[in-house]
């Protein structure tokens, strides 16, 4: 009997991670450092730990309701009016869920009928196009270009839209290039969005890690915009809250209850110590003037010049990166592609980054260096990679 | 103080060794603009000086060093400075802090052995005039000092992560 049969043709035909085969080959590898790492290297603030723990010692142990603890959704509310100037009504917009990651599965499975076609900037996080492939849709690649910062243009999400197409998956801040969507290129696409009354699943995970002027600006701000996105967020990425799994998804009332019908049967709740965690971070970091994320982000945005200075001085242009903790320079100088960059890189000199295809097919000629690595590390690295490239360059 | 300011002070309790040319990459300013800044920093009195954090547990397995509460009278007129200065002047201590609570000055002393520090209390510290009483205690093990934490924190994380 072939066990290979008794997977689904879907499941078979899923390309393994293009970061997976990489993590072996660094596993074995003493002393390597690593810039392939996509979550904070800063450890959860202990005010949030201690009051996981005391959760605990209080036996809060049971299920919470299935759209989150109405505390912490009510802590997101009043997060999403003050930072974001969005209103969202905690009793029936916003679902937490098991991390980011739960709410762009959820959102693809309510919201893809098979057949969909569903756009998605390119390169990106590796999770959508899987998602939209085992709800039975179709990724669409649409290409961003490094000289548009990777940002979406209206030219190129327009050319790709067929008259299949439902949703826009939007990224930004993108990993793995850096790249933002300031509010007058959010303003440049949605009229397309509008015209051909796409759903948009935004992620915007990493809106606190936004290096630009002002602040990040959610699509779900523009006019008309907010009854058609879904904006999914978390504390992963600003709460340095990876390992406890808390995002939340935020939307149209009929929308997040279609989501919330699938997370009650599959899910039931994201775990309450993460929730109790999540909630004392979002409150006191309301409460006094976001001291910890603005002292991490400070910290990001200096090994963000560092890296972004330091790639561009050893001739691989780099875009300057304004979001996310990533530097996504071109590599093509080198002759190699990004796997053979990257491949070398690690046994000649031990530094580890992720070739860009692993994000998608325009990430060729293209590596991912992660900035949440301690300055030291990050300096070290720069210093390796410019040997190794000095002496491949053509 | 401006935000560059403080954000070189950041930098700067982090790595004291920080060159110039690296933090105004660092902060997307120029050099001069950072030079600047440091000088007003330091005529201001505001970095006083550029030391390193020793472990002292592992530099000198001899050291010992102690907190002593002091209670004192204020002097008319010159309050508790000049008692402070009589005892922050000796080459032992380390630290004095004027403190709220039930004593006054807080004098941190380090020395080679406990009958060293013993003998400074006795000999020097409870002789001076105005001083009360005193009560010394010894550290035993320093966890967190200055901020930094004493065992080395491990990186845990996935070598590789989307």
């Amino acid at each position: 009997m072939s066990m290979e049969s008794k997977v689904t043709e879907r499941v078979r035909n899923m390309p393994p991670s293009g970061i997976r085969k990489f993590f072996d080959i660094v596993q074995e590898m003493e002393d390597a450092i690593s810039l392939g790492v996509g979550e904070p290297d800063f450890v959860t603030p202990w005010g949030m730990r201690e009051a996981a723990i005391y959760a605990l010692e209080q036996g809060k142990t049971q299920y919470t309701s299935n759209w989150g603890d109405f505390r912490l959704r009510e802590a997101i509310a009043r997060y999403m009016r003050t930072r974001f100037s969005l209103n969202y009504d905690p009793h029936q917009q916003i679902l937490v869920t098991v991390g980011g990651s739960e709410g762009i599965d959820l959102a693809m499975r309510a919201f893809i009928s098979p057949g969909d076609e569903v756009l998605i900037p390119d390169p990106s996080y590796v999770s959508y196009a899987p998602g939209v492939t085992l709800a039975m849709g179709t990724p669409i690649a649409v290409r961003t270009y490094a000289e548009h910062g990777f940002s979406l243009q209206p030219e190129d999400l327009e050319a790709a839209i067929t008259e299949r197409s439902r949703i826009l998956v939007l990224p930004y801040p993108n990993n793995p290039t850096g790249g933002i969507m300031r509010r007058e290129d959010l303003e440049r696409i949605a009229p397309v969005i509008m015209r051909h009354d796409l759903l948009v699943i935004s992620d915007e995970i990493y809106a606190e890690l936004y290096y630009g002027e002002g602040r990040h600006v959610s699509i779900a701000e523009l006019p008309g915009m907010q009854e058609r996105t879904i904006l999914l967020s978390g504390m992963s990425k600003c709460m340095a809250m990876t390992g406890w799994r808390v995002g939340y998804a935020c939307g149209p009332k009929e929308l997040i209850a279609a989501m919330l019908k699938i997370h009650q049967y599959v899910i039931m709740c994201a775990p309450i110590m993460g929730q109790m965690a999540a909630l004392e971070g979002l409150v006191s970091e309301m409460d006094n003037g976001f001291r910890e994320i603005s002292r991490m982000r400070r910290a990001y945005n200096r090994r963000r010049r560092i890296m972004h200075h330091g790639f561009n001085s050893m001739g691989l242009p780099c875009f300057e990166p304004l979001g996310a903790f990533y530097c996504f320079p071109c590599i093509q100088s080198t002759g190699m592609s990004s796997e053979e960059f990257c491949q070398h890189l690690l046994r000649e000199e031990k530094v580890a980054v992720v070739p860009g295809t692993a994000f998608g097919e325009s990430g060729e000629g293209y590596v991912r260096a992660s900035y949440a690595a301690s300055q030291e590390k990050i300096t070290e690295a720069l210093q390796r990679i410019a040997r190794f490239v000095e002496k491949h360059i053509q | 103080m401006t935000g560059l300011k403080e954000e070189i002070l950041e930098i700067l309790s982090e790595d004291a060794r920080t060159p110039v040319e690296k933090m105004a990459i660092m902060l997307g300013r120029p050099e001069a603009e950072i030079t600047q800044a440091i000088s007003e920093l330091e005529q201001d009195l505001i970095i006083l000086k550029y030391s390193a954090h020793i472990n002292r547990e592992k530099a000198d397995h001899d050291l010992v060093e102690a907190v002593i509460e002091v209670r004192v009278t204020p002097q008319r007129d010159r309050g508790f400075a000049s008692i402070a200065r009589r005892i922050y002047n000796f080459e032992e201590v380390r630290a004095v802090y004027l403190m709220s609570g039930g004593y006054d000055l807080q004098v941190q002393v380090e020395g080679h052995s406990l009958r060293e520090v013993a003998f400074f209390v006795a000999e020097k510290l409870s002789t001076i005039e105005g001083v009360l009483s005193t009560a010394t205690h010894f550290v035993l093990k320093k966890y967190k000092a200055d901020g930094v934490i004493m065992d080395d924190e491990v990186d845990e994380r996935l070598v590789i992560s989307p």
